[in-house]
């Protein structure tokens, strides 16, 4: 039964791995080359055709203006996985700083980083991400800066513990024995041994970020609407969600289905490099 | 001796929380760029000019901007310990006034999710965990796929099939009892799948744990031993991230309110944050983060209760 059941484990994420894998590249196809996938503009009215449902000339369907949902949700992969990458990079340079400066600093400071991770962790996201933008008023760049403060205490804390994990570790001690600087030893034994478990944790918190980008534009409160961003796309559909399901299910069916195989990758990826941070 | 310690430590961490999170609230409203008298004066005049320094003066000596920063942060701190969160600055009224009656339907709403979440989950860990291939299979699919559903889409879907297709609910629910499932369920929903892929974890540990063994050799019933000595084992991790879940909660909440047009706190802050009013909005993050301090102080006691282990220390 055991061996059963281990052969199966094995098997099947490899289908799942390969549909993730297919779904990612579709994103990043569209992200890059967008007229490769789908001809005709994003914007283009055509208001003989408004509002119509999904067909086999408007796969997704049209919204109120006319304008081809499906182009839309190609166009706006761009914006949609920019944020997420910009999002995941800022909540990393954050996280970076905050982890190693705890972890290396001394116990005084160590304590008092921990201690507002710990409250910055628990606090709800989405509260976190509001103040920024109450702060500097919806745009582009604010949904970066409020989803990559947001999600950075969950980073800091985990390379906070890899950083006091890998500083244990004999080869720190051997390279500081051979009389290297303590800045040499962190940027060439420290830093790379602390960050290689945290690939996969970027590669999920790429998902979340496009997630929570998309939230902040369903409120309102990122992307506006001429874009086509994939949150803007939703908060825009809202308006005929008694009428047009299709405006607001299918650009969500896509972001749901991109945040599942970001996820899998990452986990997958986990799974190779071995070492799951926590 | 040690408990009332431990008790001590607890209280000072959650005042020091709550100054922490002021401190944040605090600063950033410093951070707004412009003046601040201005950026009010056009607010309220909805006009967009610079205003003299006269035209600004009895804004700047209502609220204390010419104040030096120190004096202003004591008196903003001290305040929120007398129950003052400052005033609106487009209500133009106490921002305990603007959050007030918008508390409890929020409440309401998390709370009810919570319990909801709970239920589902425990029912489908208890159901499925070990009960051959497919419904283990289907229990995890399940957990795995409601636990990366965003709180929007969930809620989009259960508007659009149950109250536009089917029109089991309104569609605008206010705070009437049926109205109020689709939120619940909106925030449920992920919150269950996440909370279950935690239980069935343990669930599965500590049913291979001896003592489980042992009650099965007294003949005891399957159904038995997972209620009576399993559960209360598995549920445990649970219970300590329910503190954590608090936090999703609260975020789906502003959303789910969102989506249904119910009154509450998540629909005050999205109107503040569009209007850039910062009082409001620090006023919402503060009452939130004391609600969570209060919210792990009882997760604490729940764990004292189920765990009989921590009584006794």
């Amino acid at each position: 039964m055991s061996t059963l059941t281990v052969t199966r484990a094995v098997h099947l994420p490899k289908v799942g791995t390969v549909l993730s894998l297919l779904v990612v590249a579709f994103v990043v196809a569209a992200a890059l080359v967008p007229g490769l996938l789908v001809d005709g503009s994003p914007t283009a009215i055509d208001l003989k055709s408004t509002l119509e449902a999904p067909s086999w000339a408007h796969p997704f369907g049209t919204d109120d203006a006319g304008r081809d949902l499906f182009t839309r949700v190609v166009h706006g992969a761009r914006e949609s996985l920019g944020i997420g990458l910009g999002a995941t990079a800022l909540a990393f340079v954050i996280a970076i700083g905050l982890g190693f400066t705890a972890a290396l600093a001394g116990r005084v400071v160590d304590a008092a980083i921990t201690r507002v991770l710990e409250v910055a962790f628990a606090f709800p996201a989405l509260l976190l991400a509001l103040l920024v933008i109450a702060v500097r008023g919806p745009s582009l760049a604010t949904s970066i800066a409020a989803v990559g403060i947001g999600s950075a205490p969950g980073y800091a804390r985990m390379i906070r513990g890899q950083v006091l994990a890998v500083r244990q570790a004999g080869f720190i001690e051997a390279a500081a024995a051979l009389g290297h600087g303590w800045f040499t030893v962190i940027r060439r034994h420290l830093f790379p041994n602390a960050m290689r478990p945290l690939v996969a944790v970027a590669t999920l918190g790429v998902g979340q970020s496009i997630v929570w980008a998309s939230a902040l534009s369903f409120l309102g409160l990122g992307v506006a609407p001429p874009s086509s961003e994939w949150g803007a796309l939703l908060d825009a559909g809202r308006l005929h969600i008694t009428t047009s399901w299709w405006l607001e299910i299918l650009p969500g069916v896509v972001i749901v289905l991109v945040a599942i195989s970001v996820t899998s990758l990452g986990r997958t990826l986990q799974n190779r490099l071995g070492g799951a941070a926590r | 001796m040690s408990r009332l310690r431990r008790i001590a430590v607890k209280a000072v961490t959650s005042v020091v929380v709550i100054v922490a999170a002021a401190s944040v609230t605090f600063f950033a409203q410093l951070a707004v760029p412009g003046d601040r008298a201005n950026t009010l004066m056009n607010l309220q005049t909805g006009q967009d000019k610079k205003w003299s320094v006269d035209e600004l003066a009895p804004l700047n000596e209502r609220f204390g901007f010419d104040d030096p920063v120190i004096v202003q942060y004591l008196d903003y701190v001290t305040g929120l310990f007398h129950g003052d969160l400052g005033t609106s600055y487009t209500q133009k009224r106490p921002v305990t006034e603007v959050i007030g009656g918008q508390l409890l339907p929020s409440l309401t709403l998390t709370g009810a999710a919570l319990l909801v979440a709970w239920a589902l989950a425990l029912g489908i860990t208890l159901l499925t965990v070990k009960r051959g291939r497919f419904l283990t299979s289907l229990g995890t699919t399940w957990e795995a796929l409601t636990a990366s559903l965003p709180h929007y889409w969930v809620g989009v879907v259960l508007l659009v099939v149950f109250a536009v297709q089917l029109r089991v609910f309104p569609i605008i629910g206010g705070t009437s009892a049926l109205g109020t499932v689709l939120p619940v369920l909106t925030l449920a929903i992920p919150l269950a799948g996440f909370l279950g892929q935690v239980t069935r974890d343990e669930f599965e540990q500590v049913l291979q744990q001896p003592f489980v063994t042992t009650a099965r050799t007294r003949g005891m019933s399957d159904l038995g031993v997972r209620v009576q000595h399993v559960l209360r084992h598995a549920i445990l991790p649970a219970i300590t991230l329910s503190g954590w879940a608090l936090g999703a909660l609260v975020s789906g909440a502003v959303i789910a309110e969102n989506i249904f047009g119910r009154p509450g706190i998540g629909q005050v802050l999205v109107t503040a944050v569009n209007t850039r009013d910062l009082p409001t909005v620090s006023g919402i993050v503060l009452v939130v983060a004391a609600i969570y301090v209060v919210a792990n102080l009882l997760v604490d006691l729940a764990y004292a209760i189920v765990d009989p282990r921590l009584r006794a220390a």
